[in-house]
């Protein structure tokens, strides 16, 4: 483990049930100050547990998470984390700005740095002149913007991103995939971020991490070299094609069979 | 998608005008049909002479505007009108009413905020709570009213009105137990969640995530405490001869129906309104408070 170390995942499994399903295996990770990580991996391979698992949201069967030099329970006590879900979990009697106010009310931050930094990440997120607005007045893509508002608002040394943009359309998810690498610059944050969509992944991230399923492995980290700050453009670039195709080719490698059960099933 | 969202509170003053009349258009359209339904029943049991379930004369049914003026008339020869006298009944009562929703809410929301966080509390205590709204209103009123009227707290003695208010209270607290507990587990796990992620601790957990999330439940219960607080107010004075509320202007013109019946029914329609006031209130107080999805309002 280096000193610039943010996460470090050692030897991580988890089982659910007792003498039940393994869902992850054997997990080893180390995720750099200022990395954006992907998790990649077929439905079922566990990548959504592992995130929980670095976020102390459930405890894993055997092996540890240290963030910041702490355990996860630590961190989650000293308010190391800013999460986003794949809904946006917004609180409907709280307004836009209330909502994205609301890790900082926690952090006993005073009135007014709280309404100056709201008003920061509200500009960040393109939101202004909806600050007085309830969710259930935005669109979907708007709510998760609120969402990531709120994750980035009190500056967590690290970010927990669980499928955030699975449930917006195409167009609004890569709208928002340029925004939250616009907003990661900005803060200078770490990211993990899981998803199962491979051209996200490419685009977003500094390393991807493939995953296979039952039971759930890192079997892959791919090193994703494309210059910063990515654009519109980056998604054309050859080595754009390249790196795409190789995390999916790592992602068969991974488990084929696995990738195509699912596809089925779903 | 953004921009029906965006085009919502704009167009929102001329929909809820428009709302507003509908709503005044369907209430004169349901009163008159209630009044179409009185009378004309009456009409025909009082042609073909039936006598089932009863007969039908001005004792048993008297005519609806007799009702309404019968409000207007002395109640007794040179006294005060009618409408007068059940206006201070209507006004004792309503501060009995008050006071037992405000403490039966009270109890009510503090035991729902207690079931939901001990589990073993919920599973010993809840059987009990709901065995107390199995015992007859009728028959604890008594107990209640008389019993604590011999009750000395260091020389205070809870008048009348404050025993009556108890039995209100025993009616409110019951349906806000219920929903405070429904809706404090109504909570979306992801919040929790999130809320855990921040190392929230149970107070904050409890006022910034539980309770918000708990109030259309809330105010459910409240719609349905607030009338039920009013009948257990009018019934909590009838079985203890306290006079000044409609329960007692209840018992007094039931001895006098067979001379006066009109009497007894423009309580009633007192009684009726005093409920509905108490219903309007809580929808009021819920439209300033409850900020959430339309949809979610029930």
């Amino acid at each position: 483990m280096n000193a610039q170390s943010v996460v470090s995942i050692a030897g991580v499994s988890k089982v659910f049930g007792r003498g039940g399903v393994t869902a992850l295996h054997d997990i080893d990770l180390e995720i750099g100050s200022g990395e954006f990580v992907s998790l990649i991996g077929p439905s079922g391979c566990g990548k959504s547990t592992l995130l929980r698992i670095v976020g102390d949201i459930i405890e894993p069967t055997s092996g540890k998470v240290v963030v910041n030099g702490k355990p996860a329970r630590q961190a989650r006590l000293d308010r190391d984390y800013g999460i986003v879900f794949q809904s946006p979990v917004l609180y409907d009697w709280r307004t836009v700005a209330k909502n994205i106010a609301l890790p900082l009310e926690m952090l006993g931050w005073e009135r007014g740095r709280r309404t100056r930094r709201v008003q920061e990440m509200v500009e960040l997120v393109d939101l202004t002149g909806f600050e007085t607005h309830h969710p259930w007045q935005l669109s979907g893509g708007m709510q998760q913007r609120v969402s990531i508002a709120r994750a980035f608002s009190f500056s967590p040394a690290l970010l927990l991103m669980d499928e955030p943009f699975g449930a917006l359309d195409e167009m609004t998810r890569e709208r928002l995939n340029m925004e939250l690498l616009r907003v990661w610059l900005e803060m200078q944050s770490t990211v993990v971020f899981v998803t199962h969509s491979i051209s996200e992944a490419v685009f977003l991230s500094t390393r991807v991490a493939v995953m296979s399923a039952r039971p759930g492995r890192i079997t892959a980290v791919v090193p994703v070299d494309l210059p910063q700050p990515r654009t519109a453009e980056t998604r054309e670039e050859p080595r754009f094609f390249e790196l795409v195709t190789e995390v999916r080719e790592q992602l068969h490698a991974a488990g084929a069979d696995a990738v195509l059960e699912e596809a089925v099933l779903e | 998608m953004s921009a029906i969202a965006l085009e919502r509170p704009r167009s929102r003053y001329a929909g809820r005008m428009k709302a507003g009349t509908t709503r005044a258009a369907v209430l004169l359209l349901v009163l008159a049909a209630l009044w179409g339904l009185w009378e004309g029943s009456r009409a025909l049991w009082i042609h073909e002479g039936w006598t089932w379930p009863f007969a039908v004369s001005d004792i048993t049914m008297p005519h609806l505007n007799a009702i309404v003026e019968q409000l207007f008339k002395p109640a007794t020869t040179g006294g005060p009108l009618l409408i007068t006298i059940l206006w201070h009944s209507a006004l004792f009562t309503a501060k009995e009413a008050l006071v037992g929703f405000a403490v039966g809410a009270s109890i009510g929301f503090v035991l729902g905020v207690a079931l939901a966080h001990v589990r073993l509390l919920q599973r010993g205590l809840l059987p009990y709570v709901v065995a107390s709204q199995t015992i007859p209103i009728l028959a604890i009123a008594p107990m209640v009213v008389v019993g604590f009227g011999s009750l000395d707290i260091y020389g205070w003695t809870p008048v009348d009105w404050l025993r009556v208010a108890v039995i209100a209270a025993y009616l409110t607290f019951f349906p806000v137990t219920v929903n405070t507990l429904r809706g404090l587990q109504s909570a979306d796990p992801r919040a929790l969640e999130l809320m855990h992620s921040y190392a929230a601790g149970g107070w904050s957990i409890l006022w910034k995530l539980r309770v918000p999330a708990a109030l259309p439940y809330l105010f459910s219960a409240f719609k349905v405490a607030a009338t039920a607080s009013v009948v257990g107010a009018i019934i909590g004075e009838a079985p203890s001869s306290i006079p000044n509320g409609l329960g007692g202007a209840i018992i007094t013109f039931n001895q006098y129906y067979s001379l006066e019946p009109k009497n007894l029914w423009a309580t009633n329609l007192v009684a009726a309104l005093l409920g509905i006031v108490f219903f309007l209130a809580v929808v009021v107080v819920e439209k300033l408070v409850v900020r959430t999805a339309p949809e979610n309002i029930a």
